[in-house]
């Protein structure tokens, strides 16, 4: 019997931007996903194919317009849904949060969410002091800080920590790597995986870079031109021939295109390397006993 | 493409910029630098580090707290040259949002040429052309605010060719095309760099695009830490990992090929260097265990 827990089901999702105008583009055609929770979902696909809108009615910032939306317990077709209730429980953090800080200081900014819902000073305290530290945001050291005098890097996770300071149980990222430099890329994937081993926060975020996928996602959907087109493990999904892939705008890992060539070219490797380690490994394997 | 002229197109003297405020930040101390025509360049440095305040002062968006960046042989402090300096060298950012200003691609992407007062018909073209270039010919007609994000990054960048200008700098400006989209923006943008001789600043945090440039600056607070060939700087790794940034992926299988005791230069940037060192490998072996059957 399968004792997991479907948390997001999306059912052949269409969606129309400014539907009944003569500027109407159909972003979604058609998109089937599910999520179970615990686990990192990524989004991926080419620029324009959809991911953004899809992600977009998983919090109910978007409505359905055909097909099906349920996340936990909250159908979005039904017009009568608490959507409030349900971003208390489903955390969405834009492409660029950054530019979206509003408040002065930076305790401020990652308690408006929890001021929002009522909770008492203490308790806001609390919670903005554990989303702080979850970031890597020193409470005492950060909480005073203006917000406009943070590094990027700083500023996306001052971003994330107001998302986390609502204690979502889905977590949704829309392209949360792009614009870090590589050490900040390496703390926020640490992070995520954290979040979700410790907490057991479902991860669902889009991303174009497969390196970072292959470190952080479970599992992959491919959304192309409005359509589910592929899903499955990374491993099975960068199985597939480079020409398939580009199709949908991906590429493997470049530590794959390599073992690709090399396999090619004759050396006995193992095509389907996606880290480096990976790939040191196998290496030293075939260029020992070869 | 590498340097044709013995004149740079942008040279920055000992420039610092500071940014005021009751906390002042010196986000550059002292950076001298030239950019040659016809370049094709790539900045890199950990968030912060200045990156970012360096591009635009390459075309008077800000100016030198102290020293000069003179752009051909205008000096950016000259209000008179402003026109020129910055027909000369075409910026593109990040955030396309802040960048789109009219309400249908086609005018948007126009709205710099137009400006240059260039005759309608060639104006046209360079509109076609531009979109073409970006591959974004079918969306010329809608409202840009309904594009996604990494369409947006296309419209602004072919704003910025349209002008045609002598230097084009990147400003993070492929952070939201997949993979395959960045690739063909790349391509294009180094054939205009290879054909027209179009110098080329891109300010990237990914190290594999940074490995297509001719040359690499690495800024880490404010200043310039490494410049040279990309084979040169990504061979300090310890120096970059320190500075927050990586190697790419490739050099990163090299070094731990060679730190295992393999004979594969630790410095190598791309996909067929490596390779073409692993055949060599295989094949030097293949000899050697050959050589021992038969002695």
């Amino acid at each position: 019997m399968d004792t997991r827990e479907l948390v997001i089901e999306v059912r052949d999702l269409v969606y129309t931007h400014l539907r009944d105008t003569p500027f109407a583009v159909q972003a979604l055609k058609g998109v089937d996903m599910e999520v179970w929770r615990g686990e990192a979902v990524a989004v991926l696909g080419p620029t324009g194919s959809g991911k953004s809108t899809l992600v977009q009615h998983l919090n109910g910032l978007l409505r359905p317009q055909h097909g099906r939306v349920r996340v936990l317990d909250y159908d979005l077709s039904d017009p009568n849904v608490d959507v409030r209730a349900l971003r208390r429980r489903v955390g969405l953090v834009f492409q660029f949060p950054e530019a979206q800080l509003f408040e002065r200081y930076v305790g401020d900014d990652v308690a408006f969410g929890p001021r929002q819902l009522g909770l008492s000073r203490e308790e806001v305290r609390a919670r903005v002091r554990e989303a702080m530290e979850a970031v890597g945001l020193d409470f005492e050291g950060f909480k005073d800080r203006l917000t406009f005098t943070l590094s990027g890097g700083e500023q996306r996770r001052v971003a994330l920590a107001g998302v986390l300071a609502l204690r979502p149980e889905i977590l949704i990222l829309d392209e949360p790597l792009a614009g870090l430099d590589p050490a900040g890329r390496r703390r926020l994937i640490a992070l995520l995986r954290r979040l979700k081993g410790e907490r057991g926060l479902t991860l669902v975020l889009v991303s174009h870079d497969v390196d970072d996928v292959v470190l952080l996602a479970d599992r992959c959907f491919v959304v192309a031109d409005g359509r589910t087109v592929m899903a499955g493990t990374p491993r099975e999904l960068f199985s597939h021939p480079p020409a398939t892939l580009a199709e949908f705008g991906l590429r493997p890992p470049s530590i794959m295109t390599t073992m690709h060539a090399l396999a090619d070219r004759g050396i006995p490797v193992r095509r389907h390397c996606l880290t480096v380690d990976e790939a040191a490994d196998e290496l030293a394997r075939a260029l020992e006993g070869g | 493409m590498s340097r044709t002229s013995p004149v740079p197109l942008v040279r920055l003297e000992n420039v610092h910029h500071i940014y005021a405020g009751s906390r002042p930040v010196e986000a550059l101390r002292g950076v001298s630098l030239a950019l040659w025509p016809g370049e094709h360049v790539a900045v890199i440095g950990p968030n912060g580090s200045g990156k970012s305040t360096l591009a635009r002062h390459l075309n008077a968006l800000l100016l030198p707290t102290a020293g000069d960046v003179w752009v051909k042989a205008w000096n950016t402090k000259d209000p008179r040259h402003l026109q020129d300096v910055r027909a000369t060298v075409g910026m593109v950012f990040q955030h396309p949002d802040a960048q789109i200003v009219a309400t249908v691609v086609e005018e948007d992407v126009a709205f710099g040429p137009e400006n240059l007062g260039l005759p309608r018909d060639e104006l046209r073209r360079r509109v076609d052309w531009a979109l073409d270039v970006v591959g974004m010919s079918a969306f010329r007609r809608r409202p840009p605010h309904w594009l996604s994000g990494g369409q947006k990054q296309r419209v602004a960048l072919a704003g910025a060719i349209a002008m045609r200008p002598e230097l084009l700098v990147l400003d993070e400006a492929t952070a939201l095309l997949d993979p395959i989209g960045r690739r063909d923006v790349l391509n294009a943008v180094m054939r205009l760099n290879r054909r027209e001789g179009m110098a080329v600043v891109t300010i990237t945090h990914f190290m594999e695009e940074a490995a297509l440039a001719d040359r690499v600056v690495v800024m880490c607070a404010g200043e310039v830490v490494l410049d040279g060939p990309p084979h040169r700087v990504f061979g300090h790794a310890e120096r970059l990992r320190a500075w927050g940034l990586d190697l790419p992926p490739v050099t990163q299988l090299a070094h731990r090929l060679h730190a295992l005791g393999f004979p594969i230069p630790p410095n190598i940037v791309t996909v067929e260097a490596l390779v073409e060192a692993i055949c060599r490998l295989q094949v030097a072996q293949g000899r050697e265990q050959h050589t021992q059957k038969h002695s």
